[in-house]
């Protein structure tokens, strides 16, 4: 490296950039971390789970020194219509010993906390730094652009998030498309942490994370909920372009959605301290650009649209973080700057995240089933009125019974169509 | 304290902007809104950055915009012609997010 010249600069802050800076300087190598945001996180919204096995990849026990919230020991699938709801809740003390398998987070704190863990390691560390364009010389990427500046490096690394605007201006993938991503609202509330133990029968540091359906006037999304330390993160995510596609705005969706009885009952009490809105990648492993890198350009995490939905298991952080680790591992390996792109796509591999994209890969087909995000929550709760429901009535016998309401929510057609189509894609 | 439907302004009033105001980070052409039929950022921009004014023309307004994307993925006209994030130190601070 001369002088002026960096091993790499790392655009964005988050959890892929600070990962790839982190092990980067590590190394001793020379890396500028630049994030747009006042500090790093002040730009990110994120539903808030990290799965922690990503920053024990990046270095064992680095997950006790983060900020993070309570360790997710309860899993909970929320049927709504708009009622009532039928909640399944999956308690898995095992979640939660040794290295807990999830926590949930604050980006704020956490992205923050992970920018500080890369410049103690050595990297450069620069917030308030929006990156305009890139520099190319000869074919290469071979630094960025900032405002009247220019800085220099063997390797940009652009982990600039979903709307990757380097990604586009390095000529590695068109714009993003609506139907390729989800649009979350969140509201951050804050209530007492007894109050969140409590209402969710978890000990102090312990969490539950519930995904919700039937709460978007069907359209494909889903509602989420996340136990913090003091506060309670809620929203949804919509698919935007059929959202766009229908007249009721997503606020007021959401709105809905947090002062719905079931909802509310357990946020009764906190106070709404801010609003925020992202976008996440949604397409899984289809979703993925085919290339990802040029001569001196990498594109990791949301920016390289990595992220998997199974409807129950939502990532996109710790697949973050391992990409930002395998562009980091190409760096390091690369005996010049042109091998990093090949280097990259082997560690993606090595590091199993390819295979983890690929295990999930047609899982987005299912949520084309229309009848998933209303008539399906609807039907699971007429079903359990009828079978908890006492009047002294003469009951219909059950099977009579259970039939007809499946019958009036859905025909059995399209029940054994939809059956095969979910059968089909996973 | 207690939990309420917000409505957008209180929403907004919830986070912290610092308002770029000689500076919009996104261009949007009236003109080509006018001739827009669908008009999903009317409904998808979180931020109600998208309202319909009195004359029935879809008016834009950046100061509350949470940088998230939404208009430009969902814009089927082109009538956003320039999506970029504001200039360093401007736009939305997210801080418990």
């Amino acid at each position: 490296m001369s002088d002026d010249t960096f091993d790499a600069i790392v655009v964005g802050a988050g959890p892929a950039g600070s990962a790839c800076a982190y092990t980067l300087a590590k190394e001793g190598r020379s890396v500028l971390l630049l994030d747009r945001g006042n500090s790093a996180g002040a730009k990110n919204v994120s539903g808030g789970r990290l799965y922690t096995y990503a920053l024990e990849l990046v270095e064992p026990g680095l997950y006790e020194r983060a900020p993070l919230q309570r360790k997710i020991v309860r899993e909970q699938i929320m049927l709504m219509n708009d009622r009532g709801a039928t909640t399944v809740d999956y308690f898995d003390p095992g979640f939660g010993e040794a290295v807990p398998q999830s926590y949930s987070v604050i980006r704020a704190a956490l992205d923050e906390w992970f920018a500080g863990e890369a410049e103690a390691q050595g990297a450069m560390v620069a917030p308030g730094v929006v990156v305009d364009g890139l520099i190319e010389e000869n074919g290469r990427i071979v630094g960025i652009r900032t405002g009247e500046d220019e800085m220099r490096a063997d390797v940009v690394v652009a982990a600039d998030g979903v709307n990757s605007l380097l990604g586009q201006k390095a000529g590695l993938f068109p714009d993003v498309k609506a139907s390729a991503v989800g649009v979350g609202v969140k509201e951050t509330i804050e209530l007492p942490d007894e109050l969140i133990s409590a209402r969710f029968g978890v000990k102090e540091g312990e969490g539950a994370a519930r995904v919700a359906i039937g709460c978007t006037e069907g359209i494909s999304g889903g509602g989420f909920l996340y136990t913090n330390k003091g506060s309670i993160s809620l929203g949804i995510v919509f698919n935007p372009e059929q959202a766009g596609r229908q007249t009721r705005h997503i606020q007021d969706i959401f709105q809905d959605y947090k002062m719905h009885p079931a909802i509310h009952a357990l946020i009764e009490g906190g106070t709404s301290v801010e609003y925020g809105a992202h976008l996440v990648p949604e397409k899984g492993y289809h979703g993925i650009p085919k290339q990802l890198s040029r001569d001196g350009f990498v594109v990791v995490g949301d920016a390289a649209q990595f992220g998997i939905n199974t409807g129950l298991i939502i990532r996109g952080m710790d697949l973050a973080i391992v990409s930002g680790l395998a562009a980091a591992k190409a760096i390091i390996a690369a005996k010049q700057p042109a091998d990093v792109g090949t280097l990259y796509r082997q560690q993606l591999e090595e590091l199993l995240l390819i295979a983890n994209q690929q295990a999930y890969q047609n899982f987005h087909g299912i949520f084309e089933i229309s009848r998933i995000f209303r008539e399906y929550p609807a039907l699971a709760n007429d079903a359990m009125q009828f079978l908890f429901r006492v009047d002294g009535k003469k009951p219909k016998p059950m099977l009579k019974g259970l039939l007809d309401i499946v019958k009036r929510n859905v025909s059995f057609g399209k029940l054994l169509g939809d059956g095969w189509k979910i059968y089909r894609h996973i | 304290m207690t939990i309420k439907r917000l409505s957008p302004e209180e929403l907004l009033g919830l986070d912290r902007f610092e308002v770029d105001e000689s500076n919009p980070h996104i261009i949007v052409d009236k003109a080509i809104c006018a001739t827009c039929k669908a008009r999903p950022c009317l409904v998808a921009c979180p931020a109600r950055c998208y309202r319909l004014n009195k004359e029935g023309e879809v008016n834009f307004e950046y100061a509350g915009c949470l940088e998230c994307g939404t208009c430009r993925v969902v814009c089927s006209d082109g009538g956003v012609t320039s999506w970029n994030y504001p200039r360093a130190s401007f736009g939305v601070s997210f801080r418990c997010s």
